[in-house]
């Protein structure tokens, strides 16, 4: 909402010396957000003057344009008081105008400074301005011929032209509907201030008669007043006054024509939406009510609209003419040859202003204020002063017939204890005070011991609750005296056992070489693809959004592989040579069991409503996903770097359970976005959590990844949960270590963590760690096998090794490992 | 049955003879003060300490002298012995320093050598932001409270007196799931976890929530549709604006420094009544506007930082959430962490929080 200072004024009585910069940080101090403030004449620096033309000499040019050679009596602005030479394009004026002239020295918006200049063949000493020049309007049919009495030659042009005006832009929060008016601006200034105020919408309004239009409405609750004035012989060609232009467009409005503005400046200045008609294009008496189901109307943005059966509408003999406080029908707009006019002030039920302008998409001023809420009383008012209006300058009459249907809807009584504001702000507010501020924003009180009842003024349908009105109590007495107090100290829990996981999670990453990334969880089926999931993968079975961003992306993701991938690409491209990040986040799997319920709010919902409505919400497990793109250690003076492998996947994780006090058990596995033969599947306790290893080269093909990357993604949670909370103490003995180490032969498909299980289980309780230590294959052991090497570390808990016993222990360890995996020792 | 012989007339045993002895002592220490390194040293020790050295063999014949005789040639001996093997000691143990250091200075490498042979790695600053406005207050007393990003509409909505004709539901672009009849948003604001606290718990509850938000805002420097916030509520019994304006006091000189306070301006949120919007004092110029003769940056001159929203719990979002309103009052606020972090840390941005470059990651390390 924009209001123009001097419209401000207009209504209250500030003291002169009120500073527009004083002036909103009071307004903002009761709760109407600042949005800027602009000044119409910013960008100009004087000398910018009235000035009268002379002579002008046409002077046709070479090039095909005639330009105007003039003489302008700037008065004594010049300094010397001599006419001023000045060479104009323009051709809209003749001698004895009045114009606008700025000097050199003068700077118009745009940076454009004016400085006599030998131009035609003249020295031209200044320019004469159109509005466009001055950035008051796109009119550039030429330059600004000023109304005869605007002035004399040499006065300061800046008043003249308003543009010393300053504007202040508020963002009205939607409690304050009231505050989208002049009129609720100017009651909040006169509250600031403490200052005298007029109300634009205090006027004698005349008594409802039988004589006006003729109006019924079936639906009193959806348009509880309804007023209809009409004027008549109006002069289609009377142009708005330019005061009435100027403050809609500093208000943020388009002149139109006399009719159209008129409206728009009532309702600027009122807060009220008026609709006017072509009265000659209507037909019969006017109705309201709700649409009927399939019902169609072209409203006067051209658009055709299907109505529903909760829309209220306007009608007429002729069907109907309008969506009632949302947008009018084109078949009764008014136009340029409109001379006798329907005006319709009415009074709407919000809640179906909202739902209208929602359904039909339709954002109106009109609507963004009925759908708000209006002060229903100063319809009549409204109505009025749009009449005066017309009257006055458009040279209409005022038809006697004034129609009045339905009454305000009467207005709620609030009741609070005295003590309420105190309570609830902390701040030490006195009972007169209360009483004081409370009447201070026109409420009606009734005053009893020890409850006050509170009837709100029309204008304010938001104060509805005891703290609505603690909120008007506290703001006027000001929110910078809330004193500044601790509560006491809660007896909390500290963090979650969740929330500490979490944390050690992302530092055990971060310290493995990690960057954690916070990429979008959108997903379409590009990614899928790119990821070559398979067309069944329970991975596309997505919830997907109704609106989504791109249609590209329309879920929300049931990975975070693809975010990752792209987040590491985007490096590579920017010249990394390796990069390993990782993305802690949800996802999200469809459950489909309905929808979600809606509740009621007067109470709280029992619990199985309660289990009803969790259940309807998708899974969102938390995910963790790492990808470990390029050089995973660097080369450098120490030697050469390591591009990252699946065994640095697998090490993350593995890392990841030390850290959590778990083990991970890895197995061969094929998936996608995985190198089928190069994918582990991660398991804790026989569960599995997710998958890791070497990326498939198509997938780093399609995510402009260096070959050979590498990632894991797995369910967190699922970790989490296994996560051990009470690590017991270890015991170990301090009794000599006995090695033995052995190479066993097996087929190229066992795999070693198999052989590692045998020889674990058949070593018995005297082996203290298992490792190992070597791959080889080759000539020495044949095609189709290879050869592991295991470090076995024997020890007992009471006494020293003979290597009778180490021996058996080994033996014992190999043999099971012969049986289970057909390994042999290599001699 | 006999005693010594004492009668004996010793036999004069030159190598015993005073000056003999002295003379092998002095060429042992003329030796040993030659010694240039250890190895010549230990050949020295060889030579003049060893089985065959002068003054080993003087000793062996001590046994040949008369009983009276021994005593002393034992003690010449012993002290001849003696002031050699000190020397030793002495000259090895300024040989082994003069060994070391120049063993110290040969192995002297380039410290400045670059060691990053497994780059850094880091957490996300909103990660660590996150974690450290918990820890503020986890301080308190207070617990972390959290919820799914795919939430029930009623609980992101309704519950929070936003009903389904709520113009200020509009103030919020919602990303609805498919179909919208499902009644399932993704959050647009953490304040369902408030409810679901409400929801689950009696009060005294004192929560903080942090987490991730949608709304169906365009993407550039200062708009997400995916951000950050971090809420509180607490609701307990005679809770007033005043608490929740020294919370934030406290919050804002834990996050900002010491001095560094909030004020109140009236705004309105469907959830509190009365509300306010809470800006902060500018950390930067300390609320003069100007820094060294210049504007200030951070906070554009304004001396205030717009942070959050905040205020009274609705009675009626009690009511809804099964707190009893007549005997419990609450406050609530939020801020924006992404926006937060963005004027702590004099990002200009947002869109660098969600690229993933790993140069904008590691640069704030893994703590904030």
């Amino acid at each position: 909402m924009k209001a123009p200072v001097s419209w401000i004024r207009e209504y209250v009585d500030l003291p002169a010396d009120v500073t527009t910069d004083e002036l909103t940080r009071r307004l903002t101090a009761l709760g109407l957000k600042l949005e800027g403030v602009e000044s119409a004449g910013a960008g100009i620096s004087g000398p910018l003057v009235v000035g009268r033309v002379l002579t002008m000499e046409p002077e046709p040019q070479k090039n095909g344009k005639t330009i105007n050679w003039c003489t302008v009596d700037v008065g004594a602005a010049n300094g010397t008081g001599e006419p001023q030479g000045i060479v104009c394009g323009a051709h809209n004026f003749a001698p004895g105008d009045l114009v606008v002239v700025i000097l050199p020295g003068g700077v118009l918006p745009g940076n454009f400074e004016i400085s006599a200049r030998k131009t035609y063949g003249h020295l031209s000493a200044g320019m004469i301005c159109s509005a466009r020049e001055l950035g008051l309007g796109d009119d550039h049919d030429g330059i600004i011929v000023l109304p005869a009495d605007a002035g004399e030659p040499g006065d300061d042009a800046f008043d003249v032209l308003g543009l010393r005006e300053e504007v202040i832009e508020f963002e009205i929060n939607p409690d304050r509907a009231y505050a989208l008016s002049l009129r609720g601006i100017a009651r909040e200034a006169a509250l600031a201030f403490g200052a005298p105020f007029r109300d634009p919408a205090d006027r004698p309004v005349p008594a409802p008669n039988d004589a006006g239009y003729p109006v019924f409405v079936d639906d009193p609750a959806g348009c509880p007043v309804f007023v209809a004035r009409t004027v008549t012989g109006l002069d289609p060609a009377a142009p708005t006054p330019d005061w009435m232009a100027r403050r809609l467009q500093q208000a943020g409005m388009r002149p139109i024509s006399l009719a159209v503005d008129v409206t728009n400046y009532v309702m600027l200045e009122t807060g009220r939406p008026i609709h006017g008609y072509d009265a000659d294009k209507l037909a019969g008496p006017i109705r309201v009510r709700r649409a009927r189901e399939g019902e169609r109307l072209r409203t006067l943005d051209g658009t055709d609209r299907v109505l529903s059966p909760e829309d209220l509408v306007v009608t007429d003999d002729s069907g109907i003419i309008g969506l009632g406080g949302v947008m009018g029908g084109e078949t009764t707009e008014m136009s340029d040859t409109t001379t006798n006019v329907l005006v319709e002030a009415a009074h709407w039920d919000p809640v179906s202003m909202f739902r209208t302008g929602k359904r039909h998409k339709i954002s109106s001023e009109a609507g963004k204020r009925n759908e708000r809420g209006v002060d229903p009383v100063i319809t009549p008012a409204a109505a009025d002063r749009v009449v005066e209006l017309l009257v006055t300058y458009g040279g209409g009459t005022a038809d006697p017939g004034v129609t009045v249907v339905g009454s305000p809807p009467p207005q709620p009584r609030i009741t609070i204890s005295y003590d309420l504001p105190a309570r609830v702000t902390g701040i030490a507010i006195d009972a007169a005070t209360t009483v004081a501020n409370l009447e201070a924003v026109g409420c009606t009180l009734d005053k009893a011991d020890s409850t006050l009842t509170a009837t709100p003024p029309p204008w304010r349908p938001d104060l509805v609750d005891p703290f609505d009105l603690v909120e008007e109590v506290a703001r006027i007495v000001g929110y910078d005296r809330v004193p500044s107090v601790l509560p006491r100290e809660a007896a909390g829990r500290g963090l979650s056992r969740e929330q500490r996981l979490r944390r050690r999670v992302g530092r055990t990453l971060a310290g493995a070489g990690c960057v954690e990334v916070i990429s979008f969880p959108f997903v379409g089926d590009a990614a899928f693809d790119a990821l070559g999931l398979p067309a069944d993968d329970p991975r596309r079975h997505t919830v997907r959004l109704a609106n989504p961003l791109s249609s590209e992306e329309p879920s929300y993701t049931t990975t975070l592989l693809p975010g990752l991938l792209k987040a590491a690409a985007r490096n590579i491209g920017r010249g990394a040579t390796g990069v390993s990040l990782f993305e802690t986040g949800t996802v999200a799997f469809p459950v489909d069991r309905g929808p979600a319920p809606i509740y009621g709010v007067d109470w709280r919902p029992s619990d199985d409503e309660l289990a009803k409505l969790f259940d309807a919400i998708p899974e969102q497990p938390l995910y963790l996903a790492v990808v470990l793109a390029g050089e995973r250690e660097r080369a450098g003076w120490w030697g050469g770097g390591r591009a990252a492998g699946w065994s640095d996947a697998v090490a993350l994780v593995r890392r990841l359970g030390t850290e959590l006090g778990l083990d991970v058990e890895v197995s061969a596995s094929t998936r996608a976005p995985w190198h089928p033969g190069r994918c582990a599947q991660l398991a804790v306790a026989g569960e599995p959590i997710g998958y890791a290893g070497e990326l498939h080269p198509k997938v780093c093909q399609a995510f402009g990844l260096p070959a050979r990357s590498a990632a894991v993604e797995l369910d967190l949670d699922a970790l989490m949960r296994r996560a051990r909370d009470v690590v017991p103490g270890p015991e170990f003995s301090t009794y000599p270590l006995a090695k033995e180490d052995v190479a066993l032969i097996v087929a190229n498909d066992v795999p070693a963590a198999d052989v590692e299980a045998a020889l674990r289980e058949g070593a018995g309780p005297l082996l203290e760690s298992v490792r190992l230590f070597d791959v080889y294959t080759g000539d020495q052991v044949g095609e189709g096998r290879k050869s592991l090497a295991f470090a076995l570390r024997f020890r007992a808990p009471d006494r020293t090794l003979t290597e009778e016993e180490t021996a058996a222990a080994r033996d014992a360890a190999v043999a099971l490992a012969a049986e289970r995996t057909g390994a042999v020792q290599r001699s | 049955m006999s005693g010594p012989n004492t009668d004996y007339d010793p036999v004069e045993v030159t190598p015993l003879k005073p000056e003999e002895v002295e003379a092998a002592r002095d060429a042992a220490l003329a030796a040993i003060a030659a010694a240039a390194d250890l190895d010549e040293l230990k050949q020295v020790r060889i030579e003049h300490t060893g089985d065959r050295s002068p003054l080993a063999l003087a000793n062996r014949e001590i046994g040949a002298l008369p009983p009276a005789a021994r005593k002393e040639a034992g003690q010449r001996i012993g002290q001849a012995r003696g002031a050699v093997n000190q020397a030793l000691a002495a000259r090895q143990e300024v040989l082994e320093a003069e060994h070391e250091q120049r063993m110290l200075v040969e192995e002297t490498v380039d410290v400045t050598l670059p060691t990053d042979r497994v780059p850094t790695g880091a957490r996300h600053p909103l990660t660590t932001g996150s974690e450290l406005i918990a820890d503020i207050f986890v301080a308190m007393g207070w617990e972390v409270a959290e919820g799914p990003v795919i939430e029930a509409e009623w609980l992101n909505f309704d519950a929070l007196n936003l009903g389904p004709d709520h113009p200020a539901r509009t103030m919020q672009d919602t990303f609805w799931t498919d179909p919208p009849e499902d009644h399932l948003v993704l959050r647009t604001h953490t304040s369902p976890v408030q409810a679901r606290t409400m929801l689950s718990r009696t009060p005294p509850i004192y929560v903080v929530c942090p987490g991730r938000v949608f709304r169906t805002d365009e993407y550039d420097a200062t708009h997400s549709p995916v951000f950050h916030q971090v809420e509180g509520l607490a609701v307990d019994e005679g809770i007033t604006m005043a608490h929740l304006k020294g919370t934030l006091d406290h919050f804002a000189a834990q996050m900002f420094g010491e001095g560094i306070s909030t004020r109140f301006r009236p705004s309105y949120f469907p959830f509190t009544e009365p509300s306010a919007e809470v800006d902060l004092v500018c950390f930067v110029c300390r609320g003069a506007g100007k820094l060294d003769g210049a504007t200030c940056r951070t906070c554009r001159g304004e001396g205030w930082i717009e942070w959050g929203g905040c205020g009274v719990v609705n009675p009626r979002v009690l009511t809804a959430c099964g707190v009893d309103a007549e005997r419990y009052t609450g406050f609530a606020f939020g801020m924006g962490i992404d926006r937060t972090l963005m004027f702590r840390h004099g990002i200009e941005d947002l869109r660098a929080l969600f690229e993933g470059d790993v140069r904008f990651t590691t640069a704030f390390g893994t703590e904030l």
